[in-house]
C-alpha cells in the first residue's frame, strides 16, 4: 500500500482540470514511476493524488495543421522510441528516451512526467531545449503555451498554474525545428542502465544545401545547471561557418562561456565541465554525419 | 477514510473483477488478492524488475503502478505462460536448460521481460539484448546463463536452431 489519502482519476482532459481546482493541494499522476517512488520514500506521503493515466487523448505522436509534431503528454518514453513520426523526423529524441531507467521504466514513465519534474538531469528535457520544444498547458480559460526554456523557471519547479487547474497536455516541435535537421545526445554516467546522467548534451544541425557550411546549429545540456539550458555562444559562433574540424573544436570550448555545471557527489564541477567540451564535439561531429556532410 | 474502487481486468487469461483499495499497487492485488506469488516484492521502487507483470504485452514494473490502473488491461503473471495442457512456456524450458536460475528470485521478472523480447520477433543484438534484459537485478549475478537462454529462446524462435545451439 501507498500512504495516499485519496485518489481522484480523471478520464478527461477536462475531467483533470476540474479535479484540480478542486483539490490544488493533489499531486498529478502520470505514469508514476517518479510519484510512487517518491512516495514510498515518505516525501509524498499523505498526499492526495490526482491520476491522469486513463486519459487516452493525451497518448501518441502526431502531426498537427501546422505540421507540428505533436506528442501527447503521456506517451510513455518506449512508444516515442518506436514511432514511426518520431524515428523520421526527430530520431534523437527517441534515442535519448531510450536511456531513461531501464526498459519497464520506460514501457510505463511519461514524457510530460519527464519535464513537468522540473529536473536537470531529464534525458528528454536537453533534447527538447535543443530543438526548441514548446509546452501545452491546459486550463479552465483554454490553453497556453509556452517555450519550453519558459515552462522551467528553477531546479524541480516549473510553470504550471495549478490556480488556473492547468496540466501539462503535449509538447509541440515546429515544423521550423525538424525541418532538414538531424541531431544526437549524449548521455554520460557510471553505468548504463538504471543511471541518472552526470552530464546529457543533445546538439542538432541544419546544413547548408551543399552540405560545406553550417546552416544553424543547436545546442543544450543537462546537468550543466540548475534546469538544463541552452549554449547560445557556441550556436552563435558557429551558425554560418564552414564544416571544418577547428570550427567544431571551437565550438566544443565556446559551451564553457554558457554553462554552470556544480560539485555533487556524482561528480566535481571540473569533470563536468571537461566532458561537457568533448560531448558538445562528439554529438556535433555526429549531427554533420547524420544530416550527410563530411568532417 | 479508506477508499475503494472495482476493477475488472483479464489475468492470465480469465476475466476477473477485484474490489481494491485505491492506495494498493498492482503488486499488492496480484499477490494479496489473487495469490499469483510469482510476482516478487524487491526493492518497491523500481529498480529490481521482480515485480514484473506483461500489460498489455509490455513488462512493467507492477511495485510502480496503481492496482485500479489495471482497468480494462490484459495482464500475463509467470503463472499465465502454462500452456492449457500444462507443459511450460520455450522461455521457461530455455532458463531450465541453461541453468539460469539460481536462488530464482528475480527469474519470474527475468522470465516474462523475456517473453516480450522474444515476442518482438526481432533479431537483437548481443548489446542490445543486455540492454533490453537491464532492468532485472539478479544478486547471485547469474546474467551469463540468463543472457543465453533468451538469446537461444529468441534464435529459435527465428527457425535458427543452428545458431540457437552454437550459442555457449
Amino acid at each position: 500500500m501507498y500512504d495516499m489519502k485519496a485518489l481522484y482519476e480523471a478520464y478527461s482532459v477536462e475531467e483533470a482540470v476540474r479535479l484540480r481546482l478542486e483539490h490544488p493541494e493533489a499531486q498529478i499522476i502520470a505514469g508514476g514511476t517518479d510519484v510512487l517512488v517518491q512516495m514510498r520514500e515518505g516525501r509524498r506521503a499523505g498526499k492526495e493524488l490526482i491520476s491522469i493515466q486513463k486519459i487516452s487523448s493525451m497518448r501518441g505522436v502526431t502531426i498537427d495543421e501546422q505540421e507540428n509534431i505533436r506528442i501527447g503528454s503521456l506517451t510513455t518514453f518506449s512508444h516515442i522510441t518506436h514511432d514511426p513520426i518520431i524515428v523520421e523526423k526527430i530520431n534523437v529524441l527517441g534515442e535519448a528516451v531510450d536511456m531513461v531507467g531501464g526498459p519497464q521504466i520506460r514501457n510505463a514513465g511519461t514524457i510530460g512526467g519527464n519535464t513537468c519534474n522540473g529536473v536537470t538531469s531529464a534525458d528528454s528535457a536537453s533534447t527538447l531545449f535543443a530543438w526548441d520544444a514548446i509546452i501545452e498547458l491546459t486550463g479552465k480559460n483554454g490553453k497556453r503555451y509556452l517555450p519550453i526554456k519558459d515552462f522551467y523557471i528553477k531546479a524541480g519547479t516549473v510553470d504550471i498554474n495549478v490556480a488556473e487547474g492547468e496540466i501539462q497536455t503535449a509538447i509541440l516541435i515546429p515544423k521550423a525545428s525538424y525541418e532538414n535537421t538531424k541531431g544526437c545526445y549524449l548521455k554520460y554516467g557510471m553505468r548504463n542502465a538504471m543511471e541518472i546522467a552526470t552530464t546529457g548534451c543533445s546538439v542538432n544541425c541544419r546544413l547548408s544545401a551543399d552540405k560545406k557550411t553550417f546552416d544553424r546549429v543547436r545546442i543544450a545540456y543537462g546537468v550543466a545547471g540548475p534546469v538544463p539550458m541552452r549554449a547560445p555562444a557556441a550556436e552563435e559562433f558557429i551558425g554560418g561557418k564552414p564544416i571544418t574540424m577547428e570550427n567544431i573544436e571551437e565550438f566544443s570550448r565556446k559551451v564553457l562561456e554558457n554553462i554552470n555545471p556544480r560539485d555533487s557527489w556524482r561528480a566535481s564541477k571540473a569533470f563536468r565541465l571537461h566532458i561537457a567540451v568533448e560531448m558538445a564535439k562528439r554529438c556535433l561531429i555526429e549531427s554533420v554525419k547524420r544530416c550527410g556532410g563530411d568532417v | 477514510m479508506a477508499q475503494y474502487q472495482l476493477v475488472k481486468c483479464n489475468i492470465n487469461g480469465k476475466d476477473v473483477e477485484q474490489i481494491v483499495d485505491v492506495r494498493a499497487s498492482l503488486t499488492d492485488m496480484l499477490r494479496n488478492d489473487f495469490r499469483l506469488t510469482s510476482v516478487k516484492k524487491g526493492c518497491e521502487v523500481g529498480e529490481c524488475g521482480a515485480c514484473t507483470a506483461l500489460i498489455d504485452g509490455e513488462a512493467i514494473n507492477t511495485c510502480l503502478y496503481l492496482a485500479v490502473w489495471a482497468e480494462g488491461k490484459h495482464i500475463i503473471t509467470l503463472e499465465g505462460l502454462m500452456n492449457p495442457d500444462g507443459s511450460i512456456s520455450d522461455v521457461q524450458r530455455a532458463f531450465m536448460d541453461e541453468t539460469a536460475i539460481q536462488c530464482g528470485f528475480c527469474i519470474p521478472g527475468f522470465i516474462l521481460t523475456a517473453t516480450e523480447i522474444v515476442n518482438a520477433g526481432v533479431e537483437y543484438t548481443d548489446d542490445e539484448l543486455r540492454k533490453l534484459l537491464s532492468g532485472h537485478l539478479c544478486r547471485c549475478t547469474g546474467y551469463q546463463n540468463i543472457f543465453r537462454a533468451v538469446k537461444k529462446t529468441m534464435l529459435r524462435r527465428l527457425g535458427k536452431n543452428a545458431e540457437a545451439d552454437a550459442v555457449r
